[in-house]
């Protein structure tokens, strides 16, 4: 179907010009923070502490602090995520009550990450009195990722096919034993997508851990679970806005590592979500 | 006998056997339906906390004052806690982007539901996925050091820190929302309604400008709505890059300062439980009203839009 008049060309034209300035953004970022970033990476500066206010040395506690903040992040919101799925997916009716949990996991997943930061402080850090500390960080976090998980680990569930459910039953397994052993073992692929999404956007996220996890300047390691972190996203922000007199090779070097992070993390899950799809067997 | 009993079996049996279960059964089952219903109880707990750290600031300022207020003068003494000049600074930042977001993000949502070939969309939607990954301080850092000394020459101002280029930052953060869910809406449009317009003589371009996307619009308004919500709630990036001027602007190339962005930037200093603390509370309270009202009824918009569209 060839477009016809100078109308519809200028029209098609105007379509793909939509499409180039959509995904310029994402190759403008990369070249820019690749170019100017990587001179700054070296081995030094991806493990050793930081130094002179944060100039020199490395950003290695940030990291960690990322790792550790997205790890227990994970912990708490993967279970209970997976299992409001099996719930919304396996146990509820198409009901009233379906449609008011959906609404609440959309409202959920709209609800501003400051605003996610004020809850984990108002909440977490003062009401449970858990302090700014790692905890109350993954816990702000959970919370903010738990639409993602659940979204992606219900449509992963409902993609089994409803024969499987009906076979296990048949062979006189219970419904739990049927979900434990026939439907979330195929459904795990999907579930993993989804909880690695999550992970890339808690990597990234910084006004969360705003006022509930994030150290200033914390030249070591977290000693607990109540100690304050250094995060990736925050250090980023930090030299990029409250210390003076720094190289742009190192706040461009911590930018490349954290876009390398994020999007390394999300690039797997489509590489799996794809796998998942050329796989699948019904 | 095992036998015997499976042909005796009828379906009252079976439910019933199901439901005498272990205990232990029982007890999954009972922390399944928990965890199914948690999601309501969190987004209520949201709610009452930030009701419960905002509300003790209308003992001493009335909720008009805070509304309609034009003075955001939080360590001023007396200090004044108006909300009119960072509504203003949200309101230009996400107009703004919308402004750019909106044309761009559906029309490559046609292009990608309608146009492209299989393999282009299958190479173009992982990039939309990846823009949506890209933290937000990251577009904030980008902004401060490449855009805002661009726009800064560009128009010859004092500071490249406006709401202008805030809006050119959040436009890119709105656009995967956008595109994706506007290509799901057009996606869903039934492939008959194609089929009759071509049938009919129609070329392509009417078919989609004439018939898709009139079809697909509820889905698309409720696309632009959930990327509203996505922009005015976001705060790194317009932290970092609308130069932070909690003043009502007269033209997108001043600095403003949006609601978002005066909590993030405000709380760390401020004292827990003092005047200024609830104040910040109380932001966050309008400002979970505003993207709850954008999201719920989005959500509405969409759920009847698919119930209609099949």
């Amino acid at each position: 179907m060839r477009p016809r008049g100078a109308g519809e060309w200028l029209a098609y034209g105007l379509l793909y010009l939509s499409i180039i300035l959509v995904t310029l953004p994402v190759a403008a970022v990369l070249f820019i923070v690749i170019s100017r970033g990587y001179s700054a990476i070296s081995w030094e500066f991806l493990t050793a502490m930081p130094r002179m206010g944060m100039r020199a040395g490395g950003i290695f506690p940030a990291i960690m602090g990322t790792l550790l903040l997205v790890l227990g992040t994970v912990a708490i919101a993967l279970p209970l995520g997976v299992m409001a799925a099996i719930y919304l997916s396996e146990y509820a009716s198409r009901g009233r009550l379906n449609r008011l949990i959906h609404l609440a996991i959309v409202n959920l997943a709209g609800v501003p990450s400051v605003v996610y930061g004020l809850f984990g402080l108002g909440a977490f850090v003062l009401f449970l009195k858990l302090g700014v500390s790692l905890l109350a960080g993954c816990l702000t976090l959970a919370l903010m990722i738990l639409p993602v998980i659940i979204t992606a680990s219900e449509e992963a569930l409902q993609a089994v096919p409803q024969s499987f459910r009906e076979a296990s039953l048949a062979l006189g397994a219970t419904r739990w034993k049927t979900i434990w052993n026939v439907v979330l073992p195929s459904a795990l692929p999907g579930i993993l997508t989804g909880a690695i999404l999550g992970v890339g956007r808690a990597a990234g996220e910084t006004a969360p851990i705003l006022f509930t996890a994030a150290a200033f300047f914390l030249p070591r390691l977290p000693k607990s679970i109540f100690d304050q972190v250094m995060a990736l996203p925050y250090h980023l922000y930090i030299i990029a806005t409250q210390v003076p007199n720094i190289s742009q090779s190192v706040q461009y070097g911590t930018a490349l590592v954290l876009v390398g992070l994020v999007l390394l993390v999300n690039a797997s899950a489509i590489v799996l979500r794809s796998y998942i799809r050329r796989r699948r067997s019904w | 006998m095992a036998i015997e009993r499976s042909l005796t079996i009828d379906s009252i049996d079976v439910k019933k056997s199901r439901r005498s279960g272990r205990w232990s059964e029982w007890v999954i089952e009972r922390v399944i339906q928990a965890s199914g219903l948690l999601t309501i109880v969190f987004i209520v707990l949201i709610f009452v906390f930030l009701l419960k750290d905002s509300l003790p600031l209308f003992k001493t300022h009335s909720l008009t004052a805070l509304l309609t207020g034009r003075d955001w003068y939080p360590i001023s003494d007396p200090a004044r806690f108006g909300l009119v000049p960072l509504l203003a600074g949200s309101l230009a930042v996400t107009l703004g982007s919308i402004v750019i977001a909106v044309p761009l993000g559906v029309a490559a949502a046609i292009y990608l539901a309608e146009v492209a070939r299989p393999s282009i969309r299958e190479s173009v939607k992982p990039v939309v996925e990846m823009l949506a990954a890209i933290p937000s301080v990251v577009f904030g850092f980008i902004g401060l050091l490449i855009l805002a000394p661009y726009v800064k020459s560009l128009f010859d101002l004092p500071t490249g820190l406006t709401a202008m280029t805030g809006s050119i930052m959040l436009a890119f953060m709105a656009l995967p929302t956008i595109i994706s869910i506007s290509e799901d809406a057009i996606s869903a449009v039934p492939r008959e309604y194609r089929e009759a317009s071509l049938a009919l003589g129609a070329t392509q371009w009417q078919t989609i400008s004439r018939v898709m996307v009139p079809a697909a619009l509820s889905g698309i308004t409720a696309a632009v709505m959930l990327g509203i919500g996505r922009v005015i709630g976001e705060t790194m990036t317009v932290l970092m890059v609308t130069g932070n001027a909690a003043l009502i602007p007269h033209s997108i190339t001043q600095p403003v300062r949006t609601m978002t962005a005066t909590i993030a930037a405000e709380m760390g200093e401020t004292v827990q439980y003092s005047e200024h603390y609830f104040a910040l509370f109380s932001i966050g309270a309008v400002l979970f009203v505003i993207t709850f009202a954008i999201n719920f009824t989005a959500d509405i918009v969409l759920h009847r839009f698919r119930r209609v569209g099949r």
